[in-house]
């Protein structure tokens, strides 16, 4: 066991931070899927306008650490833009029911990748770590870039901070109430709009920033705004629709499943993931949604 | 049933090779095709309620069969639609199961995501020819001809659309049928009058997976070339849209929506200098906010209650 | 004699609170059974135990002597059990014929028939035409299930149930929202259905109640305060004082609705 660790050191601290990196891109996607019943499909498309961002800012070399700092604010500045944008599209069809919503954050994702993939073109754009990040530090015998153990750090003060406040906060408990029962909560005379806004803004900035974060390590390309999308939509499966717990245990294991899956077994890491997700809905034959409210 | 009207647009449709360019023949014949796949995902999104985004997925499997049959087997084209749709119910049976115990947007999701999976499969594998997809398909042997003319391909193709278009209508005019609408429109009451949602559902997608495998057969029958391009998120987006511009649940409005789409993704982009897919998504939430119920809904708001 | 429909120590919690307390009663074939009680009883939570969109923790549900405890709603219809809903539920966008069609197709076994069967199809169009007729609706059978007037619709949820043909119906709150007009065309309805189907009706007009059964049942708290004839039930003190406290206990049986 220890032997077969150590050989897969590196891919499983890469499947790590792959999954923090999913993580942040799910929590958001998943929230605003649990609480407002709304499939935005134009998730990716947030993700890679980040990415695009930091190709953009930072460029392929060592930028500095206050670019990456202006890369940061501009990217979370355009994840609260196109949120509230969105947000706005979606109101007219609030009346018309989830698929319609669906639909039109599909519509927008189109025309959000295809816009960058003109304005940017087809290439791969790498994107350099910042100067104090971009160094190499000794695990157990092994280097490891010290960037993608950042990526982790992040991570997991994000995974802290929304539990914080999804349980310590007046905000959270609305949240949490509004996952299990959308109806109640506005039955109990809470205006939950603005909430819904928030977090649908708060998703977005995480959509945004998280693509910027990655682009060190996934660069940006046309098709991963789909591949992330996808990712995270098995993640939401298997981890469950709105709860954060469940989007972390799901972002770090698909993480895993794909890093590993790709480096072990490039034929079936597909299959992998169909099996985790299928595995997933044959122990929960009820689905995903534990409230009659969400799903229609 | 024989109508004027439906005697009329069959006449239309068969009387268009005399017109039409050899290219243009073949676009109409890829629209036949692709309408096809429309129609199937109308039967799960407009018929049952099902609104899904991994058609494309058996459109792709069907593609792959017929190919690989025309390759290896034999290029007689029923044949292959034959065992293109066989391939396609098969496949949805083997992926539907996961899905059809979920509704509204998780489903989508779940489609979705196995649209995409299959996608993946497709160019990871290099026995289908990989990302390069599969190409040297035999050209179309009709009752030990070969067929190469456009036109008698389009005429083909024609007559296979019919006839799939014929079988679904029978179909939704079931019992078999009913029981779909009435999962549409009120499941729960569905259960509480004894049915059982999940298996209707089940036997609904196998059947619209066979719908799009014999799509996939006729696109490739036409193209002779298939690859994962032709079954990903795309694509399978591209059919929905058909779906909701044409009318979820009339049949003839996705075919009819299903040419619109098509033709503003490869034609119009030549009109307005490129960017098919901007387009593709300018038309999609205009269709969302102006056309709720699609063409034919449109059409048909007044008309009475389908029986 | 077995009973159509019996209850063994029925229990469920939602979370912490108890909802049902071992509540056993049964229901004879035949009988026109009703459950009542004030505000907060049960009975809806007991409801949904029978009907079977509701699993309980405890307890036993006998339909017919066999248990369906574990049984799915849509198992329990297809063997005879079927409930009408409080909030009529019908198919809106279509007719009010093709509404009871779809019922009666299920019972005649059309559910997943995938080719049309002119001569069968017929047998079903014509069962669902009549139970239409019986229920007095056949003039609108055309008409969109949504432009129905509340009692027409509920006369429509006792076609489409009848169609299933059943053997035990339950009736949720059927009488809600209805006029004086409609709560008593509704209940020659209820009377002139077959004496061998046996009927559990939750109400709260008590009226109805007294005036159509033949067994009621008195839930309180989550537990059965009460049960037998109805006579009896209404000079019950025990049953006057859950529902009016212990105040004006002459005023319980007026002609007034309680609600």
């Amino acid at each position: 066991m220890t032997g077969w660790l150590d050989a897969n050191f590196v891919t499983v601290l890469n499947g790590v931070s792959l999954g923090m990196v999913l993580f942040i891109v799910a929590v958001g996607f998943s929230l605003v899927f649990g609480m407002m019943g709304v499939l935005n499909l134009a998730h990716g498309a947030l993700f890679l306008t980040g990415a695009y961002v930091g190709a953009e800012v930072l460029g392929a070399g060592t930028p500095s650490i206050g670019a990456f700092a202006v890369a940061l604010a501009l990217a979370a500045a355009l994840g609260v833009g196109s949120g509230a944008v969105l947000a706005g599209m979606m109101r007219p069809l609030a009346a018309r029911g989830h698929l319609d919503q669906a639909l039109l954050t599909l519509g927008v994702a189109l025309v959000v990748g295809e816009a960058l993939t003109t304005a940017f073109g087809a290439d791969v754009h790498s994107v350099g770590a910042p100067r104090g990040l971009d160094g190499s530090v000794s695990l157990l015998g092994h280097d490891y870039p010290v960037y993608r153990l950042a990526v982790i750090g992040v991570g997991v003060v994000l995974v802290f901070g929304v539990h914080a406040t999804l349980v310590r906060t007046q905000l959270g408990a609305i949240v949490r109430a509004s996952v299990a029962d959308r109806e109640m909560v506005r039955a109990a005379g809470i205006d939950v709009r603005l909430v819904h806004l928030g977090v649908f803004a708060f998703a977005s900035v995480l959509a945004c920033v998280g693509g910027l974060l990655a682009a060190p390590i996934l660069g940006a390309e046309p098709g991963l705004d789909d591949q992330v999308l996808l990712l995270a939509l098995v993640v939401v499966v298997v981890g469950g629709l709105g709860s954060v717990r469940g989007a972390l245990a799901g972002a770090l294991l698909i993480g895993q499943v794909q890093v590993l899956g790709v480096s072990l077994l490039p034929n079936y890491a597909s299959y992998l993931l169909f099996g985790a997700m299928a595995f997933v809905l044959v122990l929960r034959p009820d689905g995903l949604v534990r409230t009659a409210a969400v799903t229609r | 049933m024989i109508t004027l009207r439906r005697v009329a647009v069959v006449l239309v449709l068969a009387g268009l090779p005399l017109v039409l360019t050899s290219y243009q023949a073949s676009t109409a014949g890829r629209l036949l095709a692709f309408a096809v796949l429309a129609l199937s995902v109308d039967l799960l999104a407009g018929i049952t309620g099902l609104p899904t985004l991994g058609q494309a997925a058996y459109f792709g499997v069907g593609a792959y069969a017929a190919a690989l049959t025309g390759i290896h087997l034999s290029t007689n084209g029923p044949l292959q639609l034959v065992i293109a749709v066989a391939a396609g119910a098969l496949s949805a049976a083997a992926t539907g199961w996961v899905a059809v115990r979920t509704g509204g947007t998780v489903f989508l999701m779940l489609t979705l995501a196995i649209g995409e999976l299959v996608q993946q499969v497709a160019s990871r594998w290099s026995y289908v020819g990989g990302s390069n997809g599969l190409a040297g398909m035999p050209a179309l042997q009709l009752g030990g001809h070969t067929v190469t003319l456009p036109g008698v391909i389009y005429w083909y193709l024609l007559v296979v659309f019919l006839v799939i278009y014929a079988v679904v209508r029978v179909l939704v005019s079931s019992p078999f049928g009913r029981t779909l609408r009435g999962i549409r429109d009120n499941e729960p009451r569905m259960r509480a009058l004894g049915y059982r949602p999940a298996a209707a559902k089940y036997a609904a997608y196998a059947a619209a997976g066979g719908v799009a495998a014999a799509g996939g057969a006729m696109w490739v029958t036409e193209a002779r070339f298939v690859s994962p391009s032709d079954l990903g998120f795309e694509v399978a987006a591209l059919a929905l849209l058909a779906v909701v511009i044409g009318g979820a649940g009339t049949l003839w409005g996705p075919c009819l929506g299903a040419a619109i789409v098509l033709l503003t993704r490869d034609y119009l982009p030549g009109i307005t200098g490129g960017h098919g897919p901007l387009l593709l998504g300018a038309l999609f939430v205009l269709t969302v906010y102006v056309l709720p119920r699609g063409l034919a809904g449109t059409v048909r708001r007044r008309a009475a209650v389908a029986s | 004699m077995i009973p159509a429909l019996e209850l063994r120590s029925v229990g469920h919690r939602y979370g912490a609170l108890p909802a049902l307390d071992s509540v056993s009663f049964s229901v004879a074939t035949g009988a026109r059974h009703a459950l009542i009680g004030p505000n907060g009883a049960g009975k809806s939570t007991l409801f949904a135990a029978i009907a079977g969109t509701l699993r309980v923790r405890t307890g036993s549900i006998l339909l017919h002597g066999r248990d369906v405890t574990a049984r799915s709603e849509a198992a329990r219809c297809r063997m005879g059990l079927v409930r009408t809903f409080q909030h009529s539920s019908v198919f809106l966008q279509q007719s009010v014929l093709d509404n009871v069609v779809l019922a009666a197709q299920r019972s005649s076994g059309l559910a997943l028939r995938p080719l049309p069967s002119a001569r069968r199809f017929a047998e079903v169009r014509d069962d669902a035409a009549e139970q239409l007729d019986a229920v007095g609706l056949c003039g609108r059978a055309s008409a969109r299930a949504a432009d129905l007037s509340h009692g027409e619709r509920r006369q429509l949820e006792v076609a489409m149930v009848l169609a299933c043909k059943p053997d035990v119906v339950l009736f949720d709150e059927p009488t809600a929202g209805m006029s004086p007009a409609e709560t008593e065309s509704f209940s020659n309805l209820i009377r002139a259905l077959p004496p061998q189907l046996t009927v559990l009706v939750i109400e709260h007009d008590l009226d109805v109640v007294f005036a159509l059964s033949s067994s009621v049942t008195v839930l309180h708290l989550g537990k059965v305060l009460a049960a037998g004839a109805p006579a009896q039930v209404q000079a019950d003190p025990a049953v006057q004082a859950a529902y009016l406290g212990t105040g004006e206990q002459e005023e319980l049986f007026m002609a007034e609705d309680l609600t």
